[in-house]
Parts: C-alpha cells; structure tokens; sequence
C-alpha cells in the first residue's frame, strides 16, 4: 500500500483526540464523536468476530453510550466515585484500510488505572471504523480488544 | 507438672485457636475473622469445597464426544470432559507421572489429553493410553493403574457437580428443596433447553463467603445497584422496586436457600396472555418477522426476562435470575468469579441476542451493576481488618420468619434468611470433625 502520511497523521491525531477526551473525563463531547449507528465494542472472546451474535463485556449502541455516560457521571454509582484517574498511551497506529466512505485503523493502547491507590494496567490492541465527514472523523466502530480480554479482570468503571 | 505451674500460653491450645472456625458463626451474626484468617481458609477448602457437591459447568458446555473444559474445585484444577459415549467425567488435571497439568485451554475439543512434560497421553475417560518407551515400566506398573483421577459426578437438570468426596449422599438429595426451583429457573430457554452463551470473568479483593452472601441479599439492591435502576425504562424500574413487595427468602436446606424478588415471574410458563412491555417490543417483532406464533412469540418473550428468584447453592453456584453465578476461592481475601450466560439451545437468534444484551448491561467487569458489587465487597474485606474484634450481621428479619408452603422457614424478601442457612451448612461442615 502506498503510504498515505497525511492519513496517518489525521488518523493519529483523533485516536489522540479521543484518548484525551476519555482520561479526562470530556464524555460529552466523546459521545458526540460517533456516528449514529456506531458500536463500542469490549469483546470477552478475542476469537469472534460476530459480535453482535456473541457475548461481550462491553457492545453499546448510541443508547447504551449515553446510559453507560450518564452512570459514570450522575453520582449514583459507588465505584465510578472510587476511580481514580486514568492515563492511556496510544500508539503504534497502522492504517488497515483506506476508503473514500470508511478508514480502517487499529493501533496499541496501555490504559493506566489508578483506583483506591492501587495502579491496574490494560493493554490491549483498538480497532477503528471512521467515518469522514465535514466535521472530521466520526467512530463507526471501535473494538477494544484486551490482551486479559478471557483472564479473570477487576471490574471496570470507565470507558477504554 | 501440674495445672498451677503451667503458664497462660500452655493453658490454652493456642494452635487451635484460630481452627475453631465452626465456633465463630452464631444464629445471627458471623465472626469477621472467617473473611480474613488464612487459617480458617485452608480449613475451609478442606472440610467445605472437598467434602461436598462442588457445581464444575452445564452440560451444553461439553455438547459432544471429546468436548471439554476446565474447572476449578477449590484450589483443584479439573477437567470437565465428555467420552465418545457421552458419558461425562471429572478428572484431577494431574498427570499421574510427575504430576503437571494435562490441559490448559479453558474448553475445547480432542481426542486425549497428553502431558507436555513426558508425554504420557489419556483418554477421554481419563485411562491412561499410551506413554514413550513404555518398556521400563515393564513389570513395574500396568497402565490401568494409572488413570487420571477420577472424581464422583452428577447432573441435575443440565447442571453437573462433581465431589472428591465417594460417599457423599446422592447430588438430587443434597439439592433437596432446591430441585423444584432449578426445574423453574430452566424454564427461561423458551421452549428450548437452557444452554451457555458465554461468560464474564472478574476477580475482587474479597472472601468468598461475601459474594456467596450477596446473592440473597435484595436489601443492598436499590442502594448499590441505583446507578442500574436509572438506567432502565420506567415500568422495568417498578419492577426492580421489590423491597415492598410480596417477594420472600426461603431456607431450602442444606445451605441453600431461594430469594423471590419478583413473584410474577416465578413461573415463566405461566400469564403468557400478560402484555409485552415496551424493552420487548423490538424482540417481539424480530421473532414475528421470523415467522413465530404468536404464542410462541410471547412464550419466548417472558422467557427472555429470566426468572424473578436467585437460587443459592451452597458453596458455589447461584442460578441468578438469567444466569449462573459461579465462585470459586483463590486465596482467604481473593475470589473469582463467573457470570454464565444463558440462552436457548435451536431458539431464534434474536432471543439469544437480546439475552446476551441483558446479560451485558448489568453483569461482567463492564456491567451496570457488577463494578458497584464489587466496590461494595472490596469495602467488606477491608473494612474485617479494623479493631481487635467484630461481628457481621446476618440477623436481618429473624423477628417475622414464617412457614412456606413446601414446610420450609422463610422470611421476608430483603430479610437475611439465605444468608443464615448457608452460615449454618457452613457451621455444620466445619464442624465435623473437630476432636478427632
């Protein structure tokens, strides 16, 4: 494939766009970052690939986004008060397919938690389906894919 | 020497002390030391998960000949498998040689399990088939007596237990009581047999006796899980509202004990004429456009709820609602757990979807509702360790208990009648024994 640096930049620079907005808590603007049939997508069998026929930890369409929000900030939820921060790297991003109507892109992630001072890590690799639109990339999919994604995880109260 | 001249440490059997587990459980409250004294663990590994029906998996996890998973006893890996047959087994994941595990993958399909340390391969039943240069054993050992281990197993309804222990009494008649509401939580397949979609993995900082608890507790309910009930539609958040209502927790016996949340939904095949509420609509219509009855699409639909119960299974498993909740006890103040996603076996694929869907918004790390359980039992074990001394209370509803139709005691639904009755088979088993 000829390489595309220009791509790779813009892509690049939303998945880091969207990584601040994440470790920063700016979920409002996150949700406005998809498209209105996107999935976020958290597999618990990184063998499948049907998802929407499988189990995972995490498939939320537009509604559950904005439930799964709204939960994290609304008070309510004792653990979502308990986490701490989280810092993320986001790196390695390779341009997997590069279409007028969808870019397909998948890069390494390394999610730091901090919670109840205790440091927890998650890698994982990410894949992304963006849209391009006027007001830049929209997310058609994102796919968490973590490397414990079948191990016996602590419970999650943020969003990869 | 007499008793005068012995000192205070002679006087009393120190070593002993912290053993008396069975002491430390009364009637209504629980000595915090069981959440936290190692000894008390490995005590209760001993008398509790090697001494009863432990439950290992459901039968549609092994569906055919050379189908396997992995499982835990305790601290005991096992191997859950299925022989050309059909017949299922549980073998000590051990190889009789020098003693490596012969499996770990979580499930799959073979024809034998071979240890990767000398090669010494078994069959599916465990028997020991073949080994390299079989010659220097010759007139040392026969290979029939060196088998896998295997363990005592039984199924109820689908699901398989299994027990180190050979002379425990029949598995039908330790789940006793309990048996009628596993016939009633299976009826959630729809017209099909219940078969596992997948699980959700987690581990929290805990004991194991914090989760065993958790499961017939609805007090906790509208606190913790508050989060959960704003995200659901109005007339499901009425539901989950079931502090006030007609619901109960009744003892079963033997450690296991039923928790009615929702009454209407006790019995899955029954009021199938009731109208289909608003978060079944699209399900409804997806099973219509699959061409279902309509009978069958309403059989389908009130099964897609999942029961209105949790049924507490003294020590390990919990048919809850829609799921299997299965513990398992990796050290005094760590603790997995399995969520089991259940489904139809051949039912439509939109019913299975949507059941799935469910699953994921309340349970798993990533659920509504589990990380909030978690948080709460992480604040339990940490919160055992402060002062010399304490008690965890279980005594909630004791003072307005009842007789249940089958003859049992019961309680009110948020009461702590479940709790009491798995404290006293616990009691009871760390009881036997002692003074030998």
């Amino acid at each position: 494939m000829k390489s595309n640096t220009q791509l790779l930049a813009q892509v690049t620079e939303f998945i880091g766009y969207e990584a601040d907005l994440l470790d920063h808590k700016g979920y409002k603007e996150w949700l406005s970052l998809w498209t209105d049939s996107g999935l976020y997508i958290v597999p618990a069998d990184l063998n499948e690939t049907d998802y929407l026929n499988a189990l995972n930890l995490a498939l939320d369409d537009a509604e559950m986004r904005n439930l799964r929000v709204a939960r994290l900030q609304n008070g309510e939820s004792v653990s979502a008060m308990s986490v701490g921060n989280t810092v993320r790297m986001m790196s390695r991003v390779r341009i997997l397919e590069a279409g007028e109507e969808a870019v397909m892109a998948r890069c390494a992630m390394t999610l730091n938690e901090l919670r109840h001072g205790k440091l927890v890590s998650y890698p994982a690799n990410v894949e992304y389906i963006l849209r391009p639109t006027s007001e830049g990339f929209k997310m058609e999919q994102k796919v968490v894919k973590l490397l414990h994604a079948d191990g016996f995880l602590r419970t999650v109260s943020f969003i990869f | 020497m007499n008793e005068e001249n012995k000192t205070m440490t002679e006087l009393i059997d120190i070593q002993n002390i912290s053993l008396k587990a069975a002491e430390l459980v009364e009637e209504g409250r629980v000595h915090k030391s069981l959440y936290s004294d190692p000894a008390i663990f490995e005590e209760e590994l001993d008398k509790v998960f090697n001494n009863t029906w432990v439950f290992v998996g459901h039968e549609s996890e092994v569906p055919e000949a050379g189908s396997f998973k992995t499982a835990y006893i305790g601290r005991q890996p096992v191997i859950l498998s299925r022989d050309r047959q059909m017949n299922l087994h549980v073998l000590e994941n051990r190889c009789k040689h020098r003693g490596a595990t012969v499996c770990e993958a979580r499930k799959g399909k073979t024809k034998a399990f071979t240890c990767p340390y000398h090669g010494w391969g078994y069959g599916l039943d465990g028997s020991l088939r073949a080994l390299p240069k079989p010659e220097e054993y010759a007139g040392v050992f026969d290979k029939s007596e060196m088998p896998l281990e295997s363990l005592r197993v039984e199924t109820y309804r689908g699901m398989v237990f299994a027990t180190f222990k050979k002379d425990i009494e029949p598995l039908e008649d330790f789940l006793g009581g309990a048996r009628k509401w596993i016939d009633l939580f299976m009826k959630q397949g729809g017209g099909y047999p219940v078969k596992v979609l997948g699980e959700h993995r987690f581990n929290f900082p805990g004991n194991w006796k914090i989760q065993l608890e958790n499961t017939t507790d609805a007090y906790h309910f509208p606190i913790v899980h508050k989060s959960f009930v704003t995200s659901l539609d109005e007339a499901t958040a009425d539901i989950f509202d079931f502090l006030d209502g007609e619901g109960f927790v009744e003892d079963l016996g033997n450690g296991h004990s039923v928790m009615v949340m929702i009454p209407q939904l006790v019995d899955l095949e029954a009021d199938l004429d009731q109208p289909i509420p608003a978060r079944f609509a699209q399900l409804a219509q997806e099973l219509r456009n699959e061409g279902k009855s309509e009978a069958e699409v309403r059989k389908l639909v009130r099964a897609a709820h999942g029961t209105g119960f949790n049924l507490n299974l003294f020590p390990n498993v919990s048919c809850s609602m829609a799921f299997f909740r299965v513990l398992r006890p990796v050290s005094v103040g760590e603790t997995e757990i399995q969520h089991v996603a259940l489904g139809g076996e051949g039912a439509p694929a939109p019913f299975n979807r949507k059941r799935m869907r469910l699953h994921e918004h309340f349970q798993g790390p990533m659920g509504f509702g589990t990380p909030d359980d978690g948080e709460a039992w992480e604040r339990v074990q940490k919160g055992a360790m402060a002062g010399p001394d304490g008690w965890i209370l279980v005594n909630r509803g004791m003072n307005n208990l009842h007789d249940s139709p089958d003859g049992n005691v019961a309680g009110a639904v948020c009461s702590e009648t479940g709790m009491r009755g798995a404290y006293r088979q616990y009691k009871k088993m760390m009881a036997a024994g002692e003074g030998k």
